[in-house]
């Protein structure tokens, strides 16, 4: 049998309730905020009445943008909280009460009398929206259009035409933690325990806003309770819990409320998506044209890439991959797993299954004839692609070979029963990382890095990464993760974060094993520590590609008379270099999986054309996947050695989980009813049409 | 005219230590005088709306959600929360499956994944049955057999955005086979 893996190191702490979470700090004199959002979707603050919030009981300040503490700014402009009367959207942040208790700070926020001076608000996406214009580039650095060949000659000539249109909500991450901070300035130096992917980002981010050193802040984020990507960035709690400390000269802790995340953490914008192929008989792509409409706010440009995929899936000789976007006076989009790669495939692998009936060949056997050794638009050879493999063995799995082709081949009972495939990809990043390996005279090890365990199990990873670079167990090696003051490291993000802080960490541990080496095997008193900064080492061109793929397949039922649509099993096999831990790998693998049904059948937020507001903001109108919605999940990987990634051959594997699901699940609930669903998520009222 | 009182005497019993809070504010859940004034942190806020189940402890041996308790209106309450699972050093045998079946991630929804476990367990030991319990399968008042269709369905108050559902079931079947 193979190696399990470990269990996670902190588990302990996380099944008795020990570990501690950014709101669980708490300093002597700790005061208690709760931010008031605007209530008019744009416009402008006219007075903030403090008076009746400031005698309540308890109450210690009103922060408003006339008292607040002055921000410089930085990159990110969804930071300036109470800096202007500027209302740009509804739910932006106009004032932060503080009190001695969290009753009273609660009671204080609704004391707050605001007045506004409304203006027109533009919050609804529409395909010819006459500002829709073409960003430069979008998420991730991306060129927000690219175009090979002749498309529009290839796609008229091609036997074989899909021509079809993809919707998508928005969607909100919703970790179980919400976003939390308790911060305090002692002597002109800040700490601030915050829920976040990355504590160097906040640490540099707060140090600009305040115009203080870095090496005057201390960002720590031991435990957190997931992020999804809407920790990635810093968000508005660790500014505002800054600033209210500073200026009430107390510690103070920020808990968001959880109605208030989709206004300030980021969503998934909505995405309208256009995909034209064009394929011989044999179902060959000659033409592909990937379209994505979709909007960012007036504060921040961010444009999810969804055209990426299809700009490295499948052959395609002639292509065009374009985004288009607006900006609307809606919350500010961001990250949410797989950023483009999810919502882009869903869209890529619907049209995909759509081919395979349009030319009649099996979506497993469309997907191999369309395999491709380079990534179409750079021509860049792939350094390991087992797109392939995992088609054939997660066919093989789950039993596609019976598979009828016809919808509606299928019933038991009053249940229809359909089967569905979609391909997942996720491109692999390296961030330049730093670590320290210290060995101690009785051969103990500690390693220290700047990563964050948001439930990836990157400090298990960490530990076996070190222990196997140093060539000793796994219970030798001590580790030392989540905090600002340790060497500076990537976030946890862009599933980037193993391989990034694997690559520094396996760097200073051999650094460290030749220091030792040097001196003949001994240790002097006071042990040996290495460094090591990859900085040097990653290329920022590399002559490859790189990226993980896999193949997800599902079996729905749908019930003829009310139209639900139930996932009975979902099997995804991956090729993602190698997988460092089995135990965490797994998880991540299902998790995401996971999350990916959630997109196919439950998730969707609606934006209030009047008010300016998604109208589901909390976990009882947000519906997302709990038990009873998930069962025969399996996640299986095939072995792939590649020595062109990194110095342990892994690839990502925390987004690709999520990228394929929908369109798996979309695929075979045409399979089963005949109805083409092609706006997610797939509620009843849409397959019973 | 007396203005009126907004705050209490209240004592909890939490994992068998008596706790008097003399002056508690009315507006106080469980889970806040747990969290904020016992330093209790293992009951989980994830979004003070009983939508979750992050908050669920026992109160008085059945699960709730800490979140929409008043904690005035539960003095003399026995709780008890994911630090009063364990007997010492001894984990509790679901928190010893919820290890090895890597039953979460991110570890924030599992203090009350664990908590609701143990309430569910001695509901259907007691009989309860479920939406999904066939009718006659059960003699009243005898145990439900927990199948994992069961134990999803009442575990489905505990949200985990990780998506460890299939490890947590796993792990309860462990210890309820």
């Amino acid at each position: 049998m193979s190696d399990p893996g470990p269990v996670r190191l902190e588990g302990r702490e996380k099944v008795t309730g020990t570990a501690r979470y950014a709101a669980e700090h708490t300093p002597p004199g700790t005061a208690y905020a709760w931010p008031v959002p605007a209530a008019v979707p744009r416009g402008r603050v006219v007075a903030v009445d403090a008076g009746a919030a400031l005698a309540e009981p308890g109450a210690v300040a009103v922060l408003t943008h006339e008292n607040a503490p002055r921000l410089k700014r930085v990159d990110d402009d969804t930071l300036l909280v109470l800096q202007n009367d500027q209302v740009p959207h509804r739910g932006w942040y106009v004032a932060l009460a503080v009190a001695d208790t969290p009753e009273a700070a609660r009671a204080m926020a609704a004391a707050v009398r605001v007045s506004y001076a409304p203006e027109e608000h533009d919050v609804v996406l529409t395909p010819g929206h006459p500002r829709l214009y073409v960003p430069e580039k979008a998420n991730a650095g991306v060129p927000g259009s690219r175009e090979r060949g002749d498309f529009d000659g290839a796609y008229a000539s091609a036997p074989v035409r899909v021509d079809a249109t993809y919707t998508t909500h928005a969607l909100h991450n919703h970790p179980m933690e919400p976003h939390a901070t308790t911060a305090r300035w002692e002597d002109g130096r800040l700490v601030a325990y915050d829920s976040c992917q990355g504590a160097n980002a906040v640490q540099e981010t707060l140090a600009g806003l305040f115009g203080v050193d870095k090496g005057r802040i201390t960002v720590v984020a031991e435990h957190v309770g997931g992020g999804f990507g809407c920790k990635g960035t810093p968000r508005p709690q660790v500014v505002l819990a800054a600033m209210a400390a500073r200026h009430t000269g107390r510690p103070v802790r920020l808990a968001l409320p959880r109605a208030q995340l989709a206004a300030v953490v980021g969503h998934r914008a909505p995405l309208v998506q256009r995909l034209r192929l064009g394929a011989g008989e044999d179902g060959v792509i000659s033409a592909l044209a990937h379209e994505v409409t979709t909007h960012t706010s007036t504060v921040r440009e961010f444009v999810e890439q969804a055209a990426v995929p299809s700009r490295a899936m499948y052959v395609s000789p002639n292509s065009r991959t374009t985004h288009r976007v607006v900006a609307l006076d809606v919350p500010s989009p961001s990250w949410m797993r797989a950023p483009g790669e999810a919502p882009g495939m869903y869209a890529l692998e619907c049209a995909m299954d759509e081919l395979a009936c349009a030319a009649g060949v099996d979506p497993v056997e469309l997907r191999v004839r369309n395999d491709t050794a380079a990534e179409p638009d750079s021509g860049k050879p792939y350094s390991s692609r087992h797109l392939v493999e995992c088609l054939r063995e997660g066919a093989r799995r789950f039993g596609w070979e019976a598979r009828d082709p016809r919808p509606r081949s299928r019933a038991e009972g009053r249940l229809l029963v359909g089967t569905g495939v979609a391909s997942s990809y996720y491109p692999v990043f390296h961030m330049p990382s730093s670590a320290e390996a210290h060995v101690t005279e009785t051969g103990r090890y500690r390693v220290r890095i700047n990563a964050t365990d948001i439930g990836t199990g990157a400090r298990t990873v960490v530990a076996l990464i070190a222990a196997e670079a140093l060539g000793v167990a796994l219970d030798r090696v001590a580790v030392e993760i989540g905090s600002s003051d340790l060497p500076a490291a990537w976030l946890a993000g862009g599933s980037g974060g193993t391989g990034s802080w694997g690559w520094a960490v396996h760097k200073a541990c051999r650094a460290l094993n030749a220091m030792v080496d040097a001196r003949g095997g001994t240790v002097p008193p006071g042990g040996l520590t290495a460094t090591a900064d990859t900085a040097d080492d990653i290329p920022s061109d590399p002559p490859h590609a790189m990226a993980s793929f896999g193949a997800q397949f599902a079996e729905v039922t749908v019930d003829t008379d009310t139209g639900e649509v139930r996932v009975r099993r979902l099997l995804g096999v991956f090729a993602a270099g190698r997988i460092l831990n089995a135990r965490t790998a797994r998880s991540q693998f299902i998790g995401g999986m996971t999350m990916g049904v959630g997109m196919a059948l439950l998730e969707g937020s609606t934006m209030d054309p009047r008010f300016g507001d998604f109208a589901e903001r909390d976990l009882a109108s947000y519906h997302v996947p709990t038990h009873a919605d998930v069962r025969g999940i399996e996640a299986h990987w095939i072995d792939e050695t590649d020595p062109l990634l990194n110095p342990m051959g892994s690839k990502g594997i925390g987004e690709i989980g999520i990228v394929g699901t929908a369109a798996a699940i979309a695929n075979a609930v045409h399979h089963a009813t005949g109805v083409r669903v092609r706006d997610l998520p797939v509620l009843p009222e849409k397959v019973l049409g | 005219m007396e203005p009126p009182q907004t705050s209490s005497a209240v004592t909890l019993r939490v994992n068998g230590v008596r706790h008097r809070l003399r002056d508690l504010d009315h507006r106080t859940t469980v889970l806040d005088a747990l969290r904020e004034h016992l330093g209790l942190t293992g009951a989980k806020k994830g979004c003070d709306h009983a939508q979750c189940g992050a908050c669920t402890v026992l109160v008085d041996g059945r699960r709730a959600n800490s979140c929409l308790l008043l904690a005035v209106a539960y003095d003399g309450a026995e709780v008890t929360t994911v630090e009063g699972l364990a007997d010492g050093d001894a984990l509790h045998p679901l928190q010893e499956a919820f290890l090895v079946r890597d039953g979460f991630q991110c570890g924030y929804c599992t203090p009350g994944q664990l908590c609701s476990a143990v309430g569910m367990i001695a509901e259907a030991g007691g009989g309860a049955p479920s939406v999904v319990t066939p009718p006659g399968t059960a003699a009243a008042g005898a145990p439900v057999p927990l199948s994992p269709e069961e134990i999803r369905e009442r575990m489905s108050g505990n949200l985990c955005r990780c998506g460890a559902y299939g490890n947590i079931v796993a792990a309860v079947e462990d210890v309820t086979r």
